[in-house]
C-alpha cells in the first residue's frame, strides 16, 4: 500500500495539464522588477542605484541578517529605479527596476550543460555558499535553505526528505524538473546531505507520476542512502509536517519545527538550485514555473528569469483566454490570487494558473450544517468549523486552546465545506490575531 | 489592463458537494421504505407524506419570510427531509390536521425557533412526532392494519405494543398472541409508523447513505449493537419474559431512528469517538425505555436526550490533533 500521512487529506482533480510540456526557456523581457523581499524574513538591502549597470547573477540586494537572503540581477542592463510596486500578495514592495540590454553573464558562472558530480568542498563552505547564491525554498514557503541546514543548538538532523511530490492541482514544474534534470538534482540532494550531515534521504513523490518515481529509483541507484518513496495521491502530501508523517510516520509536535523529529524538508527544485550554486556558481535568479489553466491554450513549463512579468508568461501561453476570470500565482489550493498582469515571477512562483470566469467566483455560503467534513478532512485534527467561529466572533483564547496556530492554511476545510463557507478565511484572521497576542506577551 | 479580475484569498476550488446534493441523497435514501409503506398501507401512506412535505417546506417558507425576515431556503432540501421523516414517524391513517400541527411543531419549535438550517439542537422532525405523541396520544397510536399481514381489522397493535401490554400482564413472551414471526418483521408485514416497517429497506437507504458519504458507520451501528448486547443479555437471563435481541432490532422505530435521524447532521457529535459515545447512549435508554419504561418504545426520546447532550461532546472529545496534545 501507498504511503500517505494519517490524518485528513483531500482529493481535488488533478488537471496536471501540462505535464508532457517539456520545460522551455522563455524569452528574456525587455525589463524586470525584482523584489528585495522574495523570502520569509527581512528584506535584502539594495546595493545597486538609478543608473548602475548589472550582469546576470550580480548581487543586486544584501541580506543583513541570518534568516535573510542575498537577491541577484537575472538579467543584465541598466538599474532604471529602486522603487515600490505590488507582488503577489498586491501589497506595494520595494524592489529594483531593471531595462534589459543583452544578455551578459558573470564570468563566474558556468553555463554549460555538463554535469558536474564531485563535491570538492565541505559541509560548512556549502552552507556559506547556498547563503551567497540566495537559494530559499522553493516549493512555495520561500525559507531561507542556509537556515534550515543549521540545526538549533542540541538537536541534529537524521534524515533529508526531498519534496517531489507536488500535491497542488494544475502544476508541473517540479515533476517536469524530476525528468528532465535528475542527475542535477541527485547531486544537489547530495551537497545537502554533506551540508547537513546526515546519512540518508528520501524524495516524496506522489503516484500521480509515475516516470518521475521511475527515473528517480534508478538514479538513486547510483548513490549512497538515497532512496525513492511513492506516496498516495492526496492533498496536503507536499505539505512539510505531512510529508515527514508520510515517510518517517513521525508527528511534528504542535508548533515544532521538523528538526524535532530529526527531520529537515527540502523542495526537487531547491536542490536542483543548490546542485548549480555549488556545482555552476550560478546563483538563484530563475526557476521553472507551470503556466497553465482549462482556458489556456497552450499550457506550458519555462525556465524563467526572477522579476519577468506576469504577462511574458502569458504571452508565451498564446495570451490571455477571453473568459480569464482570475488569475493565481500558485496552485489553486494555496495560491494567491493577483489583481494584474504586472506582478512579477519571483523565487516562490511556482506556476501561474489562469482560471476561466466560471470557476473564478466562490459560490453562495450557507448555514453551517455539521456535518463534520472539515473536521475529518483537516490534515492537522482540527476543528475547522469551531475555529472560525472563534475567529468570527473574535475569541482568541479559547482560538489558541483549539490550536488555531497549527493550522498550515493547506485550504482543504473550505475546498471541502457543501454549505461553502469561508473557513480559512475566518481562521486565518484568528490565527493572525492570535499570533500577535502570543508575540506580545512574550515581550 | 481592461479586465478585473477575481481577487479573492486561497483555496480557489472547491468539490463539487454541496448541501442540497447531500440533503437529497438522504431523500433517495428513504424512497424505498416510502414505496413499500404505499404497498402496505395504500394512498393513505401518500397522503400523509404529501400533507407532511407540503405542510413542513410553507412553514419554513412563511416564517422565514414574513417572521424571520430572512431570504427563505426552502430549495436547500432539509425541510423535505424533516416532512418525510415526520410522516414515516406517524401512523398512515393519521388525520390530516394533526399531521399539519406536527409539522407546525417541527419546523417552528424544532428548527426556525433555533435559527434554522444548521442551528437546531433537537431533530426537527422528532420535535413534531414527540409533540404529537403526548398531543394526540390515542390518533398517535392507533395504527392501520398492514394489507400485507392478511388481518381482518381496522387498527391493530404493533409489536412492541403487544410485547409491552403482554408482558405487563405477566404472559409469557412465547403465548403473546398476535406477535409477528421474525420472518415477517423482516419483510416489513407487522404494524407501526409509517416508515419505519421495513427494516431491509431502511438498512438499504442506510447503505447508499454510506456509499455515498451522507454517514459515517459510528453512529447506526453503535446505536444497533448496545441495543442488541443489552437485550441479548437480559434474554439469556430469562426469555420468558424479554424478547430476543432480533426482536428488539427490527421491531420500532429502532432501524429509521438508527439511520435516518440519529444520524442527523445538525444533531449528532461531529467526531467519530463523540459520534460512538451517542450511539451508545441512545442505544442504552431505547432499550431501558422498550423494557423498564411506561411506552413500548423510546427511540424518539432517546435520540432527543441524546441530541442535548451533543454539544457537550462536541466541547470535550476533541480530533486526535496532529502533533500530540
Amino acid at each position: 500500500m501507498l504511503k500517505t500521512f494519517k490524518i485528513g487529506g483531500v482529493h481535488p482533480p488533478e488537471n496536471k495539464l501540462s505535464k508532457d510540456k517539456a520545460i522551455e526557456v522563455l524569452p528574456l523581457p525587455q525589463k524586470v522588477f525584482i523584489p528585495v523581499a522574495q523570502h520569509i524574513g527581512a528584506p535584502a538591502t539594495p546595493v545597486v542605484k538609478r543608473g548602475d549597470v548589472v550582469k546576470v547573477g550580480q548581487v543586486i540586494a544584501k541580506s543583513r541578517s541570518f534568516v535573510s537572503t542575498n537577491i541577484h540581477s537575472s538579467v543584465s542592463g541598466k538599474v532604471t529605479k529602486v522603487d515600490f510596486s505590488a507582488d503577489s500578495s498586491g501589497y506595494p514592495k520595494h524592489g529594483i527596476f531593471i531595462d534589459v540590454e543583452g544578455d551578459e553573464w558573470e564570468e563566474t558562472i558556468d553555463r554549460t550543460e555538463t554535469l558536474v558530480k564531485d563535491i570538492t568542498i565541505d559541509g560548512p563552505a556549502i552552507i556559506q555558499k547556498i547563503q551567497d547564491a540566495g537559494i530559499v525554498g522553493l516549493g512555495g514557503a520561500t525559507f531561507p535553505t542556509h537556515v534550515k541546514l543549521v540545526p538549533p543548538q542540541g538537536m541534529k538532523a537524521e534524515v533529508l526528505l526531498i519534496n517531489g511530490v507536488e500535491c497542488e492541482p494544475y502544476l508541473t514544474s517540479d515533476h517536469r524538473l524530476m525528468l528532465e534534470k535528475a542527475d542535477e538534482i541527485m547531486v544537489g540532494i547530495q551537497l545537502l546531505m554533506k551540508a547537513m550531515n546526515v546519512e540518508k534521504a528520501v524524495i516524496g513523490i506522489e503516484n500521480n507520476k509515475p516516470d518521475a518515481i521511475k527515473l528517480l529509483s534508478e538514479k538513486c541507484k547510483e548513490y549512497k542512502g538515497l532512496s525513492v518513496v511513492a506516496l498516495k495521491v492526496q492533498y496536503p502530501q507536499g505539505g512539510e509536517k505531512q510529508l515527514i508523517n508520510a515517510v518517517t510516520g513521525k508527528e511534528v509536535p504542535s508548533g515544532a519545527l521538523p528538526i524535532a523529529v530529526g527531520a529537515v524538508v527540502s523542495n526537487v527544485g531547491t536542490a536542483f538550485a543548490v546542485y548549480e550554486a555549488i556545482q555552476k556558481n550560478k546563483p538563484l535568479f530563475e526557476r521553472v514555473v507551470t503556466i497553465t489553466g482549462k482556458g489556456v491554450s497552450k499550457p506550458a513549463n519555462f525556465k524563467v528569469r526572477v522579476g519577468t512579468a506576469t504577462s511574458e508568461l502569458v504571452e508565451a501561453a498564446g495570451g490571455l483566454p477571453e473568459d480569464t476570470g482570475k488569475i493565481i500565482s500558485g496552485g489553486p489550493m494555496m495560491g494567491r490570487a493577483i489583481s494584474s498582469l504586472d506582478i512579477p515571477v519571483t523565487k516562490g512562483t511556482s506556476g501561474i494558473l489562469l482560471m476561466q470566469e466560471k470557476e473564478s467566483s466562490r459560490q453562495e455560503v450557507l448555514n453551517c450544517i455539521r456535518c463534520s467534513r472539515c473536521t475529518n478532512v483537516c490534515p492537522m485534527g482540527l476543528e475547522p468549523y469551531l475555529l472560525m467561529t472563534l475567529g468570527e466572533k473574535q475569541i482568541f483564547d479559547r482560538a489558541e486552546k483549539e490550536r488555531v496556530m497549527d493550522c498550515i492554511e493547506c485550504g482543504s476545510c473550505s475546498y471541502t465545506c457543501p454549505s461553502s463557507r469561508p473557513l480559512l478565511d475566518y481562521i486565518r484572521f484568528g490565527k493572525g490575531k492570535v499570533g500577535q497576542i502570543i508575540r506580545s506577551r512574550k515581550k | 489592463m481592461s479586465k478585473l479580475l477575481t481577487v479573492s484569498p486561497s483555496p480557489h476550488v472547491h468539490s463539487s458537494d454541496s448541501t442540497q446534493k447531500i440533503m437529497y441523497r438522504v431523500v433517495y435514501a428513504m424512497i424505498p421504505a416510502l414505496i413499500w409503506s404505499v404497498f402496505v398501507f395504500g394512498l393513505d401512506a401518500l397522503r400523509v407524506t404529501l400533507i407532511a412535505v407540503v405542510a413542513c417546506l410553507a412553514f419554513e417558507y412563511l416564517i422565514q419570510k414574513y417572521l424571520m425576515k430572512v431570504k427563505p431556503s426552502v430549495t436547500d432540501g432539509s425541510a423535505l427531509i424533516t416532512g418525510i421523516l415526520l410522516a414515516f414517524n406517524v401512523p398512515a391513517n393519521l388525520p390530516w390536521w394533526i399531521i399539519i400541527i406536527g409539522a407546525l411543531a417541527a419546523m417552528g419549535i424544532g428548527k426556525l425557533s433555533f435559527g434554522g438550517l444548521g442551528n437546531n439542537i433537537f431533530n426537527p422532525a422528532l420535535v413534531g412526532r414527540v409533540f404529537l405523541l403526548i398531543s394526540f396520544p390515542v390518533q398517535m397510536t392507533s395504527w392501520p392494519v398492514n394489507k400485507q399481514a392478511g388481518i381482518d381489522a381496522v387498527t391493530a397493535a404493533t409489536p412492541l405494543g403487544l410485547l409491552k401490554e403482554g408482558v405487563k400482564n405477566g404472559t409469557p413472551i412465547a403465548d403473546i398472541a398476535g406477535l409477528p414471526h421474525l420472518n415477517d418483521i423482516m419483510l416489513g408485514n407487522i404494524g407501526g409508523s409509517l416508515g419505519e416497517i421495513s427494516a431491509v429497506l431502511l438498512v438499504l437507504g442506510g447503505i447508499y447513505m454510506l456509499w455515498k458519504k451522507v454517514i459515517t458507520w459510528h453512529i447506526p451501528v453503535s446505536i444497533l449493537l448496545t441495543v442488541a448486547a443489552i437485550s441479548g443479555i437480559f434474554w439469556m437471563i430469562d426469555p420468558a419474559v424479554y424478547v430476543n435481541p432480533g426482536y428488539h432490532l427490527l421491531t420500532g422505530g429502532l432501524m429509521l431512528g438508527a439511520v435516518f435521524m440519529a444520524t442527523d447532521m445538525v444533531t449528532s457529535p461531529m467526531t467519530a469517538k463523540g459520534q460512538i459515545i451517542y450511539g451508545i447512549g441512545i442505544g442504552v435508554i431505547t432499550i431501558s425505555i422498550r423494557m423498564f419504561g411506561a411506552y413500548p418504545e423510546g427511540i424518539s426520546f432517546a435520540i432527543l436526550i441524546m441530541n442535548a447532550v451533543t454539544p457537550l461532546l462536541n466541547y470535550y472529545i476533541k480530533p486526535k490533533r496532529f502533533g500530540g496534545q
